[in-house]
């Protein structure tokens, strides 16, 4: 092992960890915080939080988005709703249960420090959030209401309508916003942040790209918070915004960081299948319609009759027959594998039989038409738009897809990376969510991170640099990362090959999710690690970027994040192959159980493996940090 | 199931810079499914024009599932196109015909300059939030969330209007190129909700005065209703007004200026 991985996790009993932490930290006073500038890369939940409450605070703060704003960022297309363990509805929830619940629904493999970190200040985020204006449902009383989700026996999630991360992420950016109307904040737009730059081993700031101008800018600070989100789009098809990529994270990790488990990727269950091969993204239909429609399939695969007509005793409602206790809402994992094994056997329905029915007509029946519309009609009406079909009248057609990754930059306790001084926070940081992240936790994780974790634990870190000088934008480091940048970027316009970067992105995309998808083995990721580096060689020589690169130019904004995806891909596939165990998202059939569940192996597995850049990315060094249970026992995750 | 269209002539808008003289490309799409949506027949059509190296049309979108608000387009001279309540991203092919001739356009205002081709500047948007559209709640000193009690119709009402994605399409839609909509959708939001009252008329004022540096008057078309994806009502326009009125003998500022 050639890197600290220590976890820095407090002394004391679970449950007061972070009250010890909080009363122990070093502080910096108020009259000092001015002296303190802050880069926050990323203005999504974790990212605007952060960056509002450092400004708030009185740190200055530059905060950087590749977006035309920073109400843009991925957050907001979040549906479904945010836990907390509020116990509103007086069901039984508790601090404890939803901390348990994470970390069973992570299955085993989080920090158990950070999760209960997590539980605990989920309570300030509903009070928080209500506090800035966030129109969260309400019961006819005016009191919150909330909801059930996967994974979980409580109904602790808060939401608005099916808009949950629009109204989230607006409020974090009504506070930045605030921050930036002060002057305490300054806002960089249309920025894409290209290079971490390290002196000393020290992080001392960025590089960045101006995609108006194409020019490249150092960005000097004491700190630099990376909140840059997830790597779904390895995949391709996604269920992830156009432009959301792993370059930031990327690009920290070739400077020092270590990247945390990269297989665990989440699959979602509810997504609308694919319609053809031009089409670019996935729609994620919300989990929230497991709680009233029905999931099934024909049992003949060559079932020809209109769904109507199709008798109780000819479908299999596999997730009811399967999981009695949990049935339709059986966690996120299960229900996705399951869906994938319908499809699989030939089951599958729909034009490209590439679906499985989620049927409402039983709620229907149950519940009458208007209140089921009145709870799901944005999304009937959403889906109608995309497919042209009704699902008051046909069931809708669903299947899984790429949605969240929970792997990411490692931290320790205090979210800093390997790299002193450089911070990591919401989806891009791998803390909280182990194998596999429950419903409604994502939108948590995130202001959990920004608004009451990383204000604290970045004061110890910029304490010690108190009236010490720290290198600015005219060290050689600086120009030398810059030059990097420049060279990396022309190379890209001058290799002048036949391909667009699209081509190369959906073939990549190909490779990792047959290999390393929702089912994974051993033959399949050698050969997936085989025909990567081909592909790449492929991409280096024949991509095209048409255009210019002193002016706006999408194009080369893709290929450079095409070229990261590239080798973040197959370290996704170097993992995966390492870990030979089933987990959360990560499932190695050859480890399963006769009835197809996932089995662990907690003897040689328990740990994260956090990978270390080499200089060569076929060759990354692996290390490991293993993870100590004191509260929680083992055991085996069934939702039967 | 999928059907083709055959035979679609485009006409878009290129302009290389602010500064630039714009002109209209047609292109032609021999074939398309009804299945793709409309920005996915942009992304076959610079599929197309990169293999005949030409620089591929610029247009701003992100998230395709019509909340991002990053998406725009004039098409055919409606903001986001023939389709109610719906988002250029969210648009498919099965709204058109084949045969069809589409005009495709950056968003029209003033106010929001082109940048290249199909993307516009829309940051005076930015500035209007932060003059005023906000509750100034700093992290940490929130009291508990059911303190307060909010009546379902009000939270449902100051919900319809926090649905704004801030796309611009009001602004495109409008004769006038005002920022009404958007600006009084933000401000009832807030103002209707009693967390948003101890700011009500500074925040009405600030806003609306910031709004207007940079935008054209309103004059009640109701376009700006039409166009919008999210279906916001020109009523949130009535309690702006209002709370704009009523801030000028209210706020704090105002009072002791006399």
């Amino acid at each position: 092992m050639t890197i600290d991985l220590d976890p820095k996790i407090p002394e004391g009993p679970l449950a007061d960890k972070w009250s010890n932490y909080i009363a122990s930290q070093k502080l910096v006073n108020p009259a000092n915080k001015r002296k303190f500038k802050i880069i926050v890369v990323g203005t999504g939940l974790a990212g605007a939080s952060a960056a509002a409450t450092f400004g708030e605070l009185g740190y200055q703060v530059d905060a950087f988005t590749f977006h035309d704003s920073p109400r843009r960022a991925h957050s907001i297309a979040a549906q479904g709703g945010i836990n907390a363990a509020k116990n509103y509805q007086g069901d039984g929830d508790s601090i404890h249960r939803l901390f348990y619940d994470t970390i069973k629904g992570g299955d085993f493999r989080a920090r158990e420090a950070n999760v209960h970190r997590l539980a605990e200040v989920s309570v300030n985020i509903i009070d928080q959030m209500v506090a800035q204006g966030v129109p969260f449902a309400r019961e006819y009383g005016g009191l919150l209401d909330n909801r059930s989700f996967g994974g979980a026996q409580v109904s602790r999630t808060f939401y608005a309508r099916g808009q949950t991360g629009q109204q989230l992420l607006l409020g974090a950016y009504q506070q930045l916003a605030r921050q930036i109307g002060l002057g305490n904040v300054k806002l960089w737009n249309r920025m894409e942040m290209v290079d971490v730059v390290t002196i000393d081993g020290r992080c001392a700031g960025i590089i960045c790209r101006d995609l108006m101008t194409g020019e490249f800018t150092r960005h000097d600070a004491h700190a630099v918070v990376l909140a840059t989100g997830g790597y779904g789009n390895a995949f391709f098809l996604s269920t992830n915004a156009m432009a959301c990529n792993v370059t930031a994270a990327w690009r920290a990790h070739r400077r020092g960081a270590a990247f945390a488990n990269p297989c665990y990727t989440q699959i979602h269950p509810t997504c609308i299948p694919q319609a053809d091969d031009f089409q670019s993204k996935l729609t994620l239909m919300s989990e929230s319609l497991r709680n009233d429609g029905r999931i099934w399939v024909p049992n003949d695969p060559d079932e020809s009759r209109p769904v109507a007509q199709i008798p109780e005793e000819d479908r299999d409602y596999y997730l009811e027959r399967i999981y009695p206790s949990f049935g339709n809402l059986a966690p996120r994992d299960v229900s996705s594998r399951a869906a994938k094994r319908m499809v699989d056997a030939g089951q599958g329905v729909g034009p490209l039989k590439n679906g499985v029915y989620l049927d409402f007509a039983d709620a229907i029946d149950r519940l009458g038409l208007d209140t089921v519309w009145e709870r799901y009609s944005n999304l009937f009406e959403m889906y109608e738009r995309i497919t042209g079909e009704d699902p008051r009248e046909v069931p809708m057609r669903i299947y899984p897809a790429s949605h969240y990754t929970m792997g990411g930059l490692w931290v320790d306790y205090e979210l800093q990376t390997t790299i002193p001084g450089l911070f990591c926070a919401g989806e891009a940081n791998f803390s909280d969510h182990g194998a596999n992240r429950l419903g409604a936790s994502a939108l948590m994780q995130g202001l959990s991170d920004g608004y009451f974790v990383l204000p604290y634990t970045i004061a110890p870190y910029l304490s010690d640099l108190l009236n010490k000088p720290v290198p600015d934008s005219s060290h050689e480091a600086f120009a030398e990362a810059e030059q990097e940048a420049r060279d990396r970027f022309k190379g890209y316009m001058e290799i002048g090959g036949t391909r667009t970067p699209d081509y190369f992105h959906r073939e990549l995309g190909k490779i990792i999710w047959d290999y390393c998808g929702m089912d994974r083995n051993r033959v399949g990721l050698e050969k997936a690690i085989s025909e990567i580096p081909a592909l790449y060689e492929e991409f280096q020589n024949d991509v095209r970027v048409t255009g210019d690169d002193t002016s706006l130019n999408q194009t080369l904004e893709k290929v450079g994040r095409v070229d990261d995806f590239f080798q973040l891909g197959l370290l996704m596939c170097q993992d995966a192959l390492t870990r030979e165990e089933s987990c959360g998202g990560h499932f190695r059939s050859e480890y399963q159980t006769e009835d197809g569940e996932a089995v662990r192996n907690d003897d040689e597995y328990a740990h994260v493996t956090a990978w270390e850049w080499s200089g060569d990315f076929t060759a990354p060094i692996e290390n490991r940090e293993p993870l100590e249970y004191e509260v929680v026992q083992f055991q085996t995750r069934s939702y039967k | 199931m999928s059907t083709t269209l055959t035979n679609i002539i485009l006409k878009v808008w290129r302009q290389n810079g602010p500064d630039e003289q714009g002109r209209f490309e047609t292109h032609q799409i021999p074939e398309i499914s009804d299945e793709a949506s409309f920005l996915e027949m942009l992304d076959i059509l610079n599929e197309r024009l990169f293999l005949e190296g030409k620089e591929a049309i610029v247009f701003d979108h992100d998230c395709r599932e019509g909340i991002c608000g990053t998406c725009s387009l004039m098409i055919d001279g409606q903001a986001h196109g023939p389709q109610k309540g719906t988002a250029t991203c969210q648009l498919h092919m099965r709204t058109f015909s084949s045969g069809d001739e589409i005009v495709i356009e950056p968003w029209r205002a003033t106010a929001f300059p082109i940048i290249k081709d199909l993307m516009v500047d829309r940051s005076p948007f930015d500035r209007i939030v932060e003059a005023g559209g906000f509750i100034t709640a700093p992290t940490g000193g929130a009291p508990d969330a059911n303190l307060i009690p909010i009546p379902k119709p009000v939270s449902d009402s100051a919900m319809d209007n926090a649905a704004c994605i801030g796309c611009g399409a009001c602004v495109a839609a409008c004769p006038n190129g005002a920022a009404s909509l958007f600006t009084s959708a933000k401000l009832t939001h807030l103002n209707l909700l009693p967390q948003g009252q101890s700011e009500r008329y500074k925040r009405a004022e600030a806003m609306v005065e910031t709004m207007d540096d940079y935008f054209g008057s309103c004059t009640n078309h109701g376009e700006c209703e039409e166009a919008c994806p999210k279906e916001i009502s020109i009523d949130a326009i009535a309690v702006m007004n209002a709370d704009y009125r009523k801030s000028k003998v209210k706020n704090r500022k105002a009072l002791s200026r006399r």
